[in-house]
């Protein structure tokens, strides 16, 4: 055949960059560009299936996080209590331990303080009650936690479907203490403000903002600089590798988890004994799923996390706020969400890999 | 090649499911062939007043158009605001608002944008806009479904319901005359008139549902009986289906429901069993066993609490809007599956309701295990549904009804 001597070069190809060589300059340039992207592509969509104006549209979606002081206070609320849960799961998933049970150690830690706030209520001093309302969370979280972290160690059972089956283990237990709790048949249990964490400094929700701060920094220092948390990162890499230096896996996993769940069981005390101060099955809401997502946006890291809880927030606010303005389709906001963070994970894309485009094809021949 | 057609083909998938789904949408169809006019149709709002320039009203609603609860309401504002002129800056409407900490927020949220009125119209909003109504004094927050404003005193904070049994009752009448044509053309015997009713759970709300429709029937059709199967949730297509079926089973003959999805209807139509329905007409979707449906219209209320602000009056604490008020109204009777005669018979009743010739809960024609009813609810023979609180408390388990399970 005469076309053999012929050479076939695809017309790009992927190659993939050595981490080394990207500068800070270069990975803010793709980021940037990904959420312009992101923005242009919504605006366009927006225009086509509501005929408003985009940048009217993004407006109302910058009013609704920042447009008055209750609103930004509302927006780090919201985010100090998604920090929270995404901080618990991440020394999990550090460990490649697939922990997607932060929905029921929330609402189980949720459970534990509000049945202290109820039943101990009136019978302890406020300074104490906090004191075992702590304890009781933080314990029902870790309990919540261990048991699967447990079954995988020793009968190296699937954590993901343990985890989960959790959840609506959880979810029914607190229908039927509702039902226990509230004598009248109306399922709702009335807030107990009087027997809430203490409020500072005349806003209702600076303590869960503190507390969340000083806990992404316990959490990033652990992780990073101690030596649990570096036997943390060797067993997410490789159990062997960990085995062979002398990390017994058994321990790191079973600890792990209970910190895992400890952190858990402080945003149930936060959400139900700092914000609520009631509950029902929807209180979590779905923050330990969405968690997830803060983590792996952030890649695990601590100090990215809070950019990426704030990235979800703000979408989540903010479109609420689009379709209040505009009386659109909560529907649409999911869409314009959704392509956001599409964007944001592709470019992820480029910053591992880089295409080489076939060069001029005189050249080759 | 294989991967173009692989392509091709889940294109053209997306495609016919988005197609599907457009279908979906319209289903009020009262004018369609087989549908007669509604024996109670719902009240053209007027407006007498004028709306200060600084008004305005907040809506607070659990989740949007999505929901048939919801929308309702949705509805139900947007027929206010048209009928009373409100322009654009004087409404919000917020929808998703969770039964938590955020149904505050959202409340406080509304007060800072000058809302006047804020109304919520969920059953778990209750404490947080109490705790909002607290806050802001100056402002009137209006709770729909809730029991606590004759509870808590707070000046500013008002519940309010519809004498939806009445409704209810009404539609009872067209199964129990549906029953009655089964019996006479030797269908069924009196004995087996027995109808099946899927409730959502077992508070007074839905007891009180079923209970005035079943009297309802029982007006006419004397021999009829109810077997009731609860499902746990408001919504649950599957659960709805699943006890719609189970009670076809059980050789009911007849099913209603108060539950907000398709579950039990489509169930029917699938059965041939008749069906009554609620919040809105079903019949675009089961054609040959709907007959009637009946609905609580909630744009009286949103017009009265905007004339009550706008005119310095009142709002009641709790607000009860009945047969009078143009609450409760009625779909069209579909002629594929009622008895002749439905829609005369319907009016009939309407009639006697609006002038107090017949009571629902009337305690000579119910008994509890056997006995007549007495109590504080009871006044001169009737027992008083929803004059203390504008919620329904009537939660009796009343003779000819069986409860196959409870669900709280």
């Amino acid at each position: 055949m005469a076309s053999s001597e012929k050479k076939h070069t695809p017309l790009l190809h992927i190659v993939k960059r050595d981490p080394g060589t990207l500068t800070w300059g270069y990975k803010l340039l793709v980021r940037g560009i990904a959420i312009l992207a992101a923005l242009v592509v919504c605006g366009v969509l927006i225009t086509l299936l509501t005929g408003e104006n985009p940048v009217v549209v993004y407006g109302s979606m910058i009013s609704g996080v920042f447009g008055t002081s209750r609103r930004v206070w509302n927006m780090l609320q919201g985010v100090a209590i998604l920090l929270c849960v995404s901080l618990a799961v991440t020394p999990a998933f550090k460990m490649k331990f697939w922990n997607i049970g932060a929905e029921g150690q929330v609402l189980i830690s949720g459970l534990a303080c509000v049945a202290a706030m109820m039943f101990l209520g009136d019978v302890l001093p406020l300074g104490l009650l906090i004191v075992v309302m702590v304890a009781a969370s933080v314990l029902a979280g870790m309990i919540w936690a261990v048991l699967p972290a447990i079954f995988k160690a020793y009968w190296n059972t699937n954590e993901t479907l343990f985890t989960l089956m959790m959840n609506y283990v959880a979810t029914q237990l607190v229908a039927y203490f509702l039902k226990v709790f509230v004598k009248n048949g109306s399922g709702v249990l009335t807030p107990m403000p009087e027997f809430g964490l203490p409020v500072i400094g005349g806003q209702a929700y600076l303590l869960n903002v503190l507390i969340v701060l000083v806990l992404t920094i316990l959490v990033y220092v652990y992780l990073k600089f101690s030596k649990q948390g570096y036997e943390i990162t060797i067993v997410g890499e490789s159990e062997n590798t960990a085995r062979y230096i002398g990390i017994n896996v058994k321990k790191v996993v079973i600890r792990t988890m209970l910190i895992s769940g400890a952190v858990c069981g402080l945003a149930g005390l936060l959400l139900v004994g700092g914000t609520n101060h009631t509950i029902s099955t929807t209180t979590v809401g779905g923050r330990g799923f969405t968690a997830i997502m803060v983590s792996w946006l952030g890649k695990f890291d601590p100090l990215y996390m809070v950019l990426t809880s704030f990235l979800i927030i703000f979408l989540e606010m903010g479109s609420q706020q689009v379709s209040t303005d505009f009386r659109i389709s909560s529907s649409i906001s999911s869409i314009v969400t959704g392509i956001i963070l599409l964007f944001i994970i592709g470019c992820e894309f480029f910053l591992q890999y880089r295409v080489v485009f076939r060069k001029n094809r005189k050249e080759n021949v | 090649m294989k991967k173009l057609f692989a392509l091709l083909l889940a294109v053209v998938m997306v495609l016919s499911m988005v197609a599907c789904g457009a279908k979906k949408e319209e289903t009020n169809g009262d004018e369609a062939k087989g549908m007669t006019e509604s024996p109670l149709a719902s009240k053209e709002i007027t407006k007498d007043f004028e709306i200060k320039a600084d008004f305005k009203i907040g809506f607070i609603c659990l989740h949007d158009e999505k929901s048939t609860y919801d929308k309702n309401f949705l509805d139900a504002a947007d027929e206010a605001i048209k009928a009373l002129g409100l322009t654009k800056d004087q409404y919000i409407i917020k929808t998703n608002v969770p039964e938590g900490k955020e149904c505050y927020e959202a409340a406080a949220d509304l007060v800072d944008q000058g809302c006047n009125i804020v109304f919520a119209n969920s059953f778990g909003h209750e404490d947080f806009m109490l705790q909002a109504a607290k806050e802001f004094p100056e402002v009137q927050f209006c709770h729909a479904t809730g029991y606590k404003a004759h509870l808590e005193n707070v000046a500013n904070y008002h519940n309010a319901f519809a004498s939806i049994y009445e409704g209810r009752y009404l539609a009872g009448i067209a199964a129990g005359m549906k029953l009655n044509e089964m019996i006479e053309a030797k269908k069924i015997t009196a004995e087996e008139a027995k109808m099946g009713y899927v409730g959502a759970f077992t508070y007074a709300e839905v007891i009180s549902g079923y209970s005035s429709f079943y009297l309802g029937a029982k007006s006419v059709c004397p021999s009829v009986t109810m077997e009731v199967q609860f499902t746990g949730s408001w919504y649950d297509a599957v659960e709805e289906q699943n006890a719609a079926e189970a009670l076809i089973a059980r050789k009911c003959v007849l099913i209603s429901q108060h539950a907000d999805s398709m579950g039990a209807p489509g169930a029917c139509e699938a059965a041939g069993v008749p069906n009554v329905s609620y919040n809105g007409a079903t019949f675009e979707a089961c054609p040959e066993t709907f007959i009637v449906s009946s609905r609580i219209d909630w744009a009286p209320y949103f017009a009265y609490i905007i004339k009550c602000f706008n005119t310095g009056a009142t709002i009641d604490t709790d607000w009860c809007g009945g047969i009078n008020e143009g609450s409760v109204v009625l779909t069209g009777i579909n002629q594929n599956a009622a008895a002749k005669g439905t829609l005369e018979a319907i009016k009939t009743a309407v009639e006697d309701l609006k002038s107090g010739k017949v009571k629902v809960f009337d305690t000579k024609n119910f008994t509890v295990e056997g006995a007549a009813v007495t109590g504080d609810a009871v006044v001169d023979g009737i027992f008083e549904e929803s004059k203390t609180q504008s919620a329904p408390y009537f939660d009796l388990k009343i003779d000819g009804i069986t409860r196959l399970n409870e669900k709280f």
